[in-house]
């Protein structure tokens, strides 16, 4: 069988070997913890604790703003010093909850968890929205949310994106490889949601142990199907994957529920289950240390509002100066000017650059190549959105599918004149889409 | 660790190691069996004329930028495949000057006034060439083989004379400097085509398209060629600038269709055109004018085949 993909997409050179075989290590945080009441997409969370209480490791410190929010809880035992603002990974100002860690790691008492087959959907809802859960991949969007759609009875694929598509991070990887099971019962949870749905693992070819694993692990449940995929970025862009795996497409304009599906990262579905059948909130995640700049590269589990200095620390620190330093991978993530910041529930992977392959890269003319035509999954022709973009042609850019674009980056990444189109496209969409909004 | 000193830029954050000077360079290297085999084949003065059209084609873009204040680029090797594609369109035992001439009018009319690299709705060199042609039609349609004027194959094809293509596929025949030899010309492109370079969307329509039109439509000529004569294609496609124009400049990306389908249109209209002139029309050749005049109409082509976007019935 031809290996499922999508159309366009590039190949870059993966990283993946720095940090594949390193098994994830439980990560001791030294100094103080940074909590952002906002670390997932909709309104920030309040906070309940104040300046001077003794918080402990689980306890909740801050409580979900609204329905489109989630409540954020402590990962260590100490003592609140401080709510005040605090930089995010992105460069953005949060409120934060400032904790001192005692070292004590004392645990809160968590409520009693029922069996799984005992539970009503409503209550495994809750237990995810409770604990809060985010779409971990990236997006942050709230799982308990995303797990509500209006017709349930119409979702019928449920896809675990384990294709870990960014070169460099091999978190996924790991987690797949060390805890498959709490994987697979994350997707069981899931599946209780759904009647009527089945539960699909799309796994990149170059994972082949994994793809092994969890065949192994899902033989017997007839509603899994584990998926082998073309290796080939973004084939883990939601998208792409949905295609990939069910043949089904949609645009911009359309969620994955629109054609029946649902699609929840690795890391998702491992605090789905932690929260729904071990009855612990979501307080700490896999996150990849990388890059020619760091010592030993390796995979770590950190707790949410640990200082990512630390964390570079804990891999060794720096080799050589790096030029650049990403949360997240080097196709979508963000280019960081300091660590002093947290770790959210976000960070995917800290990559540590010696060079910087941007600015050694000075744009010059496009040469009308097309090599941005091929590689666009959104089959968009980026150097044209680009050049409206640059003119601040809203009209032309719109008309020209510009809003289409995932901003994945593959037609920067393929350009021979090194434009920097995704920045100019991407740029210009949040302008469209702001004056979308106004109308 | 807390100092601000890393750089920031938006994602992504990695580049693919192509640029645009390696693209023309390999194009240049791909170049260079038509060019070996051109002087081979004429002699000295061949090699004379690449130096000098390649030579004038960098020198008038360096002055030009200078004089401009502008950025100079002539080490993108574009101005380069520019001298080098016109000098390749010359014919051996036209002057030197004729080629500089041309490779300034390319450069400087055709491609800066318009912009520069990437700017340009024309071939530089094919619009060099036609310029030429234009102006001193008799030296650029003279060509001297052996020692002897005479006719081209395509122009005896023309005249419903008889031509040996096993010659014409080696390439030791009459013509200008680049075009003769079939062999040369595709071992260039299969490199192009191995390096990722070029693909067979345009080339591969274009001659496709042709060899059906001239077998249809051969008959009607003074030929009288059979419905599709395989002698008579071949011939057809051996001869004359085909072969470079197919593989070398109509490919151009510049001016030619960036949609996908767009590129068929390209090919299959340049395939038609090159048949009606060659053909029907006052000249044996038709590559230069089918190409220049399809290069006006990709902004049309371009138009009618924008694709649709994935999620909204566009190809999955």
């Amino acid at each position: 069988m031809a290996l499922l993909t999508f159309k366009g997409g590039i190949h870059p050179d993966d990283g993946k070997s720095l940090a594949k075989d390193k098994a994830i290590v439980e990560l001791k945080p030294k100094g103080d913890l940074v909590y952002l009441v906002s670390q997932h997409i909709g309104a920030p969370a309040s906070p309940i604790v104040e300046v001077g209480e003794r918080v402990l490791k689980g306890q909740k410190i801050a409580e979900a703003g609204g329905f489109v929010s989630v409540p954020v809880y402590a990962s260590v035992s100490g003592t609140v010093k401080a709510i005040e603002p605090h930089m995010n990974p992105t460069g953005a100002t949060v409120n934060s909850i400032v904790v001192e860690n005692d070292g004590e790691y004392e645990e809160a008492e968590y409520a009693p968890v029922k069996p799984l087959d005992e539970m009503s959907k409503e209550e495994i809802l809750n237990a995810i929205g409770n604990a809060g859960v985010v779409g971990m991949g990236g997006a942050g969007f709230p799982t308990r949310v995303k797990l509500s759609p209006k017709e349930p009875d119409k979702i019928d694929y449920i896809i675990a994106n384990c294709a870990e598509c960014e070169p460099y991070i091999t978190a996924d990887y790991r987690r797949m490889m060390e805890t498959p099971e709490k994987l697979v019962g994350g997707m069981k949870v899931v599946l209780k949601l759904f009647d009527n749905a089945k539960g699909i693992f799309g796994v990149e070819d170059n994972k082949p142990d994994c793809i092994a694993k969890l065949r192994d692990l899902t033989k017997d449940e007839p509603r899994m199907e584990v998926l082998a995929l073309k290796t080939k970025y973004p084939q883990g862009g939601e998208r792409q994957l949905i295609y990939a795996t069910t043949g089904r497409a949609i645009n911009s304009a359309m969620l994955p529920a629109d054609a029946g599906c649902v699609v929840d990262n690795v890391e998702t579905m491992i605090n789905i289950y932690r929260a729904v059948v071990e009855g612990k909130p979501s307080i700490e995640r896999a996150v990849t240390v990388s890059g020619d700049a760091v010592n030993s590269p390796g995979n770590f589990l950190a707790p949410f509002g640990m200082n990512q200095a630390e964390i570079v620390e804990a891999a060794g620190g720096f080799k050589t100066e790096p030029e650049k330093i990403i949360s997240g991978g080097p196709m979508m993530g963000f280019a960081m000017y300091t660590l002093d910041v947290p770790v959210t529930k976000t960070s995917s992977s800290i990559l540590c650059l010696t060079k910087d392959e941007v600015a050694a890269n000075e744009p010059t003319a496009c040469i009308n190549c097309g090599r941005c035509v091929d590689a666009c999954p959104s089959r968009l022709i980026p150097s044209r959105l680009a050049d409206y973009a640059e003119h601040h042609d809203e009209a032309a850019f719109t008309a020209h599918e510009g809003l289409e674009c995932m901003e994945c980056g593959s037609c920067s990444f393929v350009c021979p004149a090194k434009r920097q189109l995704k920045q100019a496209i991407g740029s210009m969409r949040k302008i469209a889409l702001a004056n979308r909004k106004k109308k | 660790m807390s100092e601000n000193k890393f750089k920031i830029s938006s994602s992504p954050h990695i580049r693919s190691k192509v640029t645009s000077s390696n693209i023309m360079l390999m194009v240049t290297i791909a170049l260079l069996p038509a060019s070996a085999f051109g002087v081979w084949n004429f002699g000295l003065p061949a090699l004379g004329m690449l130096i000098t059209t390649t030579l004038a084609a960098v020198l008038t873009e360096y002055i030009y930028e200078k004089l401009m204040h502008k950025k100079i680029t002539v080490n993108d090797f574009s101005a380069v495949v520019t001298g080098l594609l016109l000098g390749l369109n010359m014919p051996p035992t036209a002057p030197y000057w004729m080629g500089a001439l041309g490779s300034v009018f390319g450069i400087l009319v055709v491609k800066q006034l318009f912009g520069g690299l990437g700017q340009n709705f024309m071939n530089p060199a094919l619009g060099a060439r036609c310029f030429l042609l234009i102006s001193f039609t008799g030296q650029m349609t003279t060509f001297i083989y052996d020692g002897v004027s005479g006719p081209t194959p395509l122009a005896m094809l023309k005249d419903g004379q008889a031509v040996d293509s096993m010659s014409m596929l080696m390439g030791r025949i009459p013509g200008t400097i680049g075009e003769t030899s079939v062999i040369a010309i595709i071992i260039g492109a299969i490199f192009l085509i191995l390096m990722g370079v070029i693909d067979l969307r345009i080339p591969g329509t274009y001659i496709v398209t042709f060899a059906v039109f001239v077998g249809i439509f051969g008959q009607f000529t003074k030929a009288q060629a059979g419905l599709f004569d395989p002698q008579y294609i071949t011939s057809h496609l051996c001869g004359g600038g085909l072969m470079l124009g197919a593989w070398f400049m109509a490919t151009d990306y510049v001016t030619s269709p960036i949609t996908k389908k767009g590129q068929y249109v390209y090919g299959a209209l340049l395939g038609i055109l090159t048949g009606l002139f060659r053909l029907f029309g006052g000249s044996a050749e038709g590559v230069s004018y089918a190409i220049i005049i399809s290069n006006l109409l990709v902004p049309l082509i371009e138009r009618v085949t924008l694709p649709k976007p994935f999620g909204k019935g566009g190809e999955k």
